[in-house]
């Protein structure tokens, strides 16, 4: 089946992966797959367990290097960049798990990565609090994701939910041109999903992100606030449509949920 | 905390209420003091635990603020010895100044090629490396008879402070201008690592003992980060390391013994690595308990084993972390 591709884009895409196949051994986690997200999107990648969404995303932040393929950041191939580089070119990464500075307060902890991005590490004996460029930075941010209130609190103490927003905080702090969220809001409850979401959204705006990219298994989240589908199965491409297309062809819906989804009707 | 794992750093749990610098700057406005009331025998403790106060500060920002546990970390101080042995005995350089500088930069060189291997690793595995590294450089010391005098060491001469030569008794020099020199030394390093551990730089340190995987997604160079603090810590330890040496006045292949790394870790536990100023308190504490211990029982090691033990029972967060417990408590806090 050739892929549905959404409106072609009249730039360059903001990313793109090329033909990404990635292999271990004889096991193919990733066969042939080629998506673009252009300037303004929202792009859902969804698919059953084991259909390698996370390895994609591991692909795409060039943690994995593809077998085969290309996989293209502003028009520069970064296939194995690493996680700083790619950082530094713009793109940062949220994680499925919280994952965050336990000790460190909010502040700290996007501390962390307003430093790096402007460039405030060469120089051991910089005050980090006396920065107020530094610091202003960090509250813009803070404002943006509600955590404005919790700036001086430690990480650990934090609910489920502002760990979450604090892990995506700090991948905002960084200035991204691209943000890719693996499942933003696992492991939070329903009302703190759409929360999570409405902030992100609103904060992608503020900050002027171009584009996000998110795994997730929430199908009420995917369709209500992606632009694009893309969908794997079995580590194939199965799709690359809009919601509206997606949500109305059954078999579709079958093969990423294994079941039509009755959270819907019951909501 | 369920269980205690004393392989990490204590980290605190809540922003200080009293910073650690001010903790440190008291302490050393005590001992500026301290040559007007206290015994030339009081005085010359306090050398050793200026010697050790510096490569703790070091020690300290490796462990308590990037999270790396060194077994090998005497060898900076060994470093920081021979070079003034050396400098002193075999080359005829006197002046002070020199020998720290020296000694920094040996210390600093040796830190960085190690460290290029070493600090690849973590936990466990960074701190096996380490050991031997450390064990390497203690089987030189004492093999190579010729250039560094094996098991008998070798000799630290009378040292020129800021270019002059102190007259009078061997004690006169260390509890007098000895003595004041360190302590600014102390001093000075003590805020130039404070400047550190309040920096971005030592932020990103703080993050890589935290989280080292996310820390790289915004941006964090752990390798780099890494080394860079292995070898400050290792500058700290060589500057030590050669205060300690002029204050005996010799330059021991037990300074850079296995154990005398571990002493080190137990000063750090000892005091409490979650706090800027806890490694140093534990350094004196731990010269002066020793002192006592030895004065009472030729089997002091046992004392001090029992010490440590006690300690990781009962206070994983060193003294500094009971002193805050209790403090917190006083104040109605957590």
């Amino acid at each position: 089946m050739q892929p549905n591709r959404a409106a072609a884009p009249n730039a360059e895409p903001l990313f793109e992966t090329i033909n990404v196949t990635k292999s271990y051994g004889p096991f193919t986690a990733l066969r042939d797959i080629s998506f673009a997200v252009s300037d303004g999107e929202f792009v859902s990648i969804v698919g059953p367990n084991g259909a390698g969404k996370t390895t994609l995303v591991n692909v795409v932040t060039g943690l994995l290097r593809p077998t085969v393929g290309e996989v293209r950041f502003l028009g520069q191939d970064i296939a194995g960049v690493g996680p700083v580089e790619l950082a530094r070119r713009g793109m940062s990464r949220a994680f499925q798990l919280v994952n965050i500075f336990p000790a460190l307060t909010v502040r700290e902890t996007l501390a962390v990565a307003v430093a790096s991005r402007l460039r405030r590490i060469a120089n051991p004996f910089r005050s980090l609090w006396r920065d107020s460029v530094l610091q202003a930075d960090i509250e813009r941010v803070a404002e943006v994701l509600g955590l404005r209130g919790k700036l001086d609190t430690v990480a650990s103490t934090l609910s489920q939910g502002e760990k979450k927003l604090l892990d995506i905080a700090s991948a905002f702090a960084l200035n991204p041109t691209v943000i890719l969220l693996d499942e933003p809001t696992s492991g939070v409850s329903t009302g703190d999903k759409h929360a999570i979401m409405e902030v992100l959204v609103t904060a992608a705006k503020a900050a002027g992100v171009r584009a996000i990219v998110q795994v997730e298994h929430d199908m009420d989240l995917v369709e209500r606030y992606s632009h694009r589908i893309v969908a794997l199965q079995g580590g194939a491409m199965l799709a690359d449509m809009p919601p509206d297309a997606f949500f109305k062809d059954p078999a579709m819906i079958a093969a990423v949920v294994g079941t039509r989804p009755q959270s819907k009707k019951a909501h | 905390m369920p269980s205690v794992d004393i392989a990490s750093p204590a980290v605190p749990r809540a922003m200080p209420r009293v910073s650690g610098l001010w903790v440190l700057l008291a302490l050393l406005a005590i001992m500026a003091l301290l040559p007007f009331v206290a015994s030339p025998y009081v005085l010359l403790l306090m050398l050793p635990f200026m010697g050790y106060g510096i490569a703790l500060l070091g020690f300290n920002l490796l462990f308590g603020t990037t999270g790396l546990l060194s077994f090998g970390h005497a060898m900076f101080l060994g470093i920081g010895a021979y070079t003034a042995a050396a400098l002193t005995s075999k080359f005829g350089v006197k002046s002070f100044e020199l020998l720290l500088l020296a000694a920094a930069l040996g210390s600093g060189l040796v830190s960085i090629v190690t460290g290029l291997l070493c600090v690849r690793y973590t936990r466990i595995f960074f701190g096996m490396l380490t050991l031997a590294f450390g064990m390497l450089f203690h089987s030189f010391l004492f093999k190579f008879y010729a250039v560094t005098g094996g098991d008998q060491g070798m000799r630290v001469l009378r040292p020129l402070l800021l270019g002059m030569e102190w007259r009078g008794g061997k004690t006169a020099f260390l509890t007098g201008p000895f003595y004041y020199y360190s302590l600014v030394l102390f001093a000075l390093l003590g805020l130039a690592m404070w400047r550190i551990t309040q920096s971005p730089f030592g932020l990103h340190l703080k993050a890589i003992r935290e989280n080292a995987g996310k820390a790289a997604y915004v941006g964090v160079q752990i390798f780099r980060m890494r080394l860079a603090a292995f070898v400050i810590s290792a500058v700290y330890g060589g500057i030590g390391g050669t205060i300690l040496a002029v204050t005996t006045g010799l330059a021991d292949p037990e300074l850079a013994y296995w154990t005398h790394s571990g002493n080190l870790v137990f000063m750090a536990v000892l005091g409490g690595s979650g706090t800027f100023a806890g490694p140093a308190i534990g350094a004196l504490v731990f010269v002066l308990l020793q002192d006592f211990v030895m004065s009472l029982t030729q089997y002091w090691r046992f004392v001090m084993g029992g010490v440590l033990v006690l300690l990781v029972v009962f206070l994983p967060q060193g003294l500094s972390g009971a002193v805050s417990l209790l403090f917190n408590r006083r104040n109605g806090g957590r």
